[in-house]
């Protein structure tokens, strides 16, 4: 095992899946001399090749239309757009054709790329570099969607993203690319090293989707989050007192439903957190699927804490952020219903 | 069978990389004043090659010479150097105040300062610019209060923008400086229909959009061009290519052709392609197009050719991707110092006078700075209340807002 970052640890399921098969082409905005303004793909390009590894014009709309046409030739496109902010360009390439060429055309067409982006804020990024649009994607029927939390998983899910025969849209919390944060952004960062999911198997190894974890076990209330919001959740759950259950979903999309409805069942309570805005976001679906297959096993309203309903402010992001004290709070409140 | 050979993808590379000469021996760059100036109603077909040429007015002795040579009253270009040499002062401070942690951001011109400069004195007060982020010399040519710029750059309590945006992302309609979002692309299209608006309400009105290199690559600056050909809207098409996008050499984006200026061609726009660094030869080329909107003569595409002096932003460190050389072997040198000795060699300005106007300058932009600074900086002092971060999502707060509002405790 080796210790990684979470930027160390893409980088080197990147390097891997290229290692071992020589159909699999890395490129975006900055990802090819320079390594990616994340440093995502830095030493790739001059490891495999600039036809392997390469930049690309500033436009979201050709990468992922591109990407599509070479999975369509039949080679293994891994696009990353700089931020997941700046996504929208392609989102016609992704909803209209990516997410339904098997659909239509009765499997005769696929889509297997996969669309990387740092997504999420607490980097002070403003409206423009914080958002998680991760619902726009589970809202398309053909797209999965996968939020690692942590650099084991974001490996083992990478490269089975690549594997994948289907588009994936892989979003990587992008406070999190170099520690775990917990959402205690008044403290000194805390590094990966000292995390036990920082330990990565140097090679080749696939991290199943629609398998989520259970990152801290309780009995109290189960809290469902992904991303960076796992850790936030963790430091809640100590800091509250609150016995809770906290789950990482690892993939959205396809979602381990069971794991969540076990453990619901057993905990009579569900709290929701995630980073996005509150009104439809990926949230309120996992509400109703806690409602509908859990209802008689709860004891209280499942809640969500969520981002607020406004774009994501610059100045005031700790405000926006549903960080540990808001989580926290929302625990015992769940507690007391 | 035939016997083909195999094909092989061609990804563009820049002249140099770090470790290497730099290179810009592909650079034409003809004579100052060599270049014709067709008249303002010339057809495109006619002037297509003043998209592959470089009008300058500078000429290496510091004289404004040829037919693009603007005829500027002195007190017009003694308030050039001012603007230029305002913006310097006030990107060395902006830095400054970054790496002491008073900002989170920040992105300077250094090098590109004659472009938003000069242009600043082609529109009128009622014609709209559509920026992105290098262009706050629109606003300083502009005369808008310093201390505005510097309290955005802050997000305190005296920014107009009450600290929702990153620093340098500035509005002020007011002052013909559209409201810049970060989205790359996004403001050409709607430039264009600014422009519409004024000719569909018969007014007089003109806009100008501006998008650098790398960015002329998203779909919003090719559909703009068609829009602003199909409706022969009064705007002004402004590509600055400081020949780098972060780590990315022009050459990724502007592909085969072979200049930025070319891309009008496609769509019947007048293009002219322009030394960035020359002030004059800037506001030349401003006004020609300004004048052909205003006579409903429709769109001009002008590229500006210039080098981005520093990073990309605060985040960026760009000896990691090209030779920290490169600058200065930039061939068209660099724009303050050109303009110097421009008003020198006129006669109306010394070495001694700008010493001194940069030392008063710099002086001014400190005192403004520590003004804002008594309001707040990012970490310290007044920063907009909470409770305005729902504000303005809607004109009025829809229930579900004040809710949450009130949730938090407002
Ligand atoms: C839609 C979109 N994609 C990507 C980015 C990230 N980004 C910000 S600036 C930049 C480079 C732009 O280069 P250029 O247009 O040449 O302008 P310059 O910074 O050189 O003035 C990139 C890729 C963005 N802001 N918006
Ligand atoms: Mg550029």
């Amino acid at each position: 095992m080796v210790q990684m970052t979470m930027v160390e640890a893409i980088r080197n399921a990147l390097d891997v899946a290229m290692g071992r098969d020589d159909r699999v082409v890395v490129f975006g905005q900055d990802v090819g001399y320079f390594g990616g303004v994340f440093r995502c793909t830095v030493g790739l390009q001059q490891k495999y090749g600039k036809t392997r590894c390469f930049d690309t014009p500033i436009s979201e709309q050709g990468i992922v239309g591109t990407a599509i046409g070479m999975a369509s030739y039949g080679i293994k496109p891994v696009a990353e757009i700089q931020f997941a902010d700046y996504v929208y360009p392609a989102y016609d390439q992704i909803v209209s054709e990516a997410a339904r060429m098997r659909y239509r055309s009765a499997g005769d067409a696929i889509c297997p790329i996969v669309v990387r982006m740092p997504t999420g804020g607490g980097i002070l990024g403003g409206l423009t570099h914080s958002q998680s649009p991760e619902a726009l994607f589970t809202h398309i029927p053909g797209l999965k969607v996968v939020i690692p939390s942590n650099p084991q998983d974001a490996k083992g899910l990478l490269l089975q993203a690549i594997e994948e025969p289907d588009p994936v849209i892989f979003l990587e919390p992008k406070r999190i690319y170099n520690g775990p944060f917990d959402g205690h952004h008044d403290r000194p960062v805390k590094p990966w090293k000292a995390h036990p999911l920082s330990e990565v198997d140097p090679g080749y190894y696939t991290t199943p989707f629609g398998k989520a974890a259970i990152h801290r076990e309780g009995s109290a209330v189960t809290v469902l989050a992904y991303g960076t919001m796992v850790h936030v959740c963790e430091a809640a759950a100590e800091e509250s007192g609150v016995d809770a259950e906290v789950i990482d979903l690892r993939t959205l999309l396809p979602l381990d439903l069971d794991t969540i409805v076990q453990s619901v069942k057993k905990t009579g309570r569900c709290a929701v957190v995630h980073e996005a805005t509150l009104t439809s976001g990926f949230g309120a679906e996992l509400a109703a699927l806690v409602q509908a297959e859990c209802f008689y096993h709860l004891e209280a309203p499942v809640t969500r804490i969520c981002g607020w309903d406004t774009p994501y402010p610059y100045v005031h992001e700790w405000s926006y952020f549903p960080g540990p004290a808001r989580v926290a709070a929302a625990l015992t409140e769940i507690m007391e219903a | 069978m035939e016997k083909r050979t195999p094909l092989v993808l061609t990804v563009p590379q820049p002249g140099a990389r770090p470790g290497e000469t730099p290179d810009f021996s592909w650079m034409d760059v003809p004579a100052a004043g060599s270049v014709r100036r067709p008249p303002v109603d010339a057809d495109q077909s006619e002037i297509r090659d003043l998209a592959f040429t470089l009008i300058r007015v500078l000429d290496d002795e510091g004289r404004a010479v040829g037919p693009w040579a603007p005829d500027l009253p002195d007190e017009a270009l003694l308030t050039g150097l001012r603007h230029m040499l305002t913006l310097r002062a006030y990107d060395a401070r902006m830095l400054t105040a970054q790496r002491q942690s008073k900002t989170s951001f920040y992105m300077q011109h250094v090098g590109e300062e004659a472009i938003s400069c000069a242009f600043s004195q082609v529109l009128d007060a009622g014609d709209m610019n559509y920026p992105y982020y290098r262009q706050a010399g629109l606003l300083i040519g502009r005369d808008y209060p310093l201390i505005k710029m510097v309290n955005q750059i802050y997000s305190n309590t005296g920014d107009p923008n009450k600290g929702r945006q990153v620093p340098v992302c500035y509005s002020s309609l007011e002052h013909g400086f559209f409201s810049h979002s970060a989205n790359l692309g996004t403001q050409c299209t709607q430039a264009v229909g600014w422009a519409m608006a004024s000719a569909i309400m018969g007014d007089t009105k003109i806009a100008a959009f501006w998008i650098g290199d790398g960015a002329t690559a998203e779909g919003d600056f090719p559909t703009s061009l068609l829009f602003a050909s199909t409706y022969n809207a009064p705007v002004i098409i402004n590509v600055v290519n400081n020949q780098w996008a972060i780590s990315t050499f022009q050459g990724i984006a502007r592909g085969g052709s072979d200049t930025f200026a070319a891309r009008g061609h496609g769509y019947g726009i007048p293009s002219l392609r322009v030394d960035g660094n020359d002030y004059l030869a800037v506001f030349a080329a401003g006004k020609w197009a300004a004048e052909r909107a205003r006579l409903n003569l429709g769109p001009t595409l002008i590229e500006y050719v210039t080098y981005r002096g520093g990073a990309h932003s605060t985040t960026d460190d760009p000896s990691a991707y090209r030779p920290a050389s490169e600058v200065s072997a930039w061939p068209l040198g660099e724009p303050i110092a050109r303009f110097k000795q421009y008003l020198i060699a006129k006669g109306i300005w010394s070495e001694e006078r700008h010493t001194q106007a940069e030392a008063e300058i710099l002086a001014e932009v400190i005192a403004v700075q520590k003004e804002a600074e008594a309001i707040g900086t990012l970490h310290s002092g007044d920063r907009p209340s909470v409770s305005t971060m729902f504000e303005d999502v809607y004109a009025e707060m829809p229930p579900h807002l004040v809710r949450q509002r009130q949730q938090m405790g407002f």
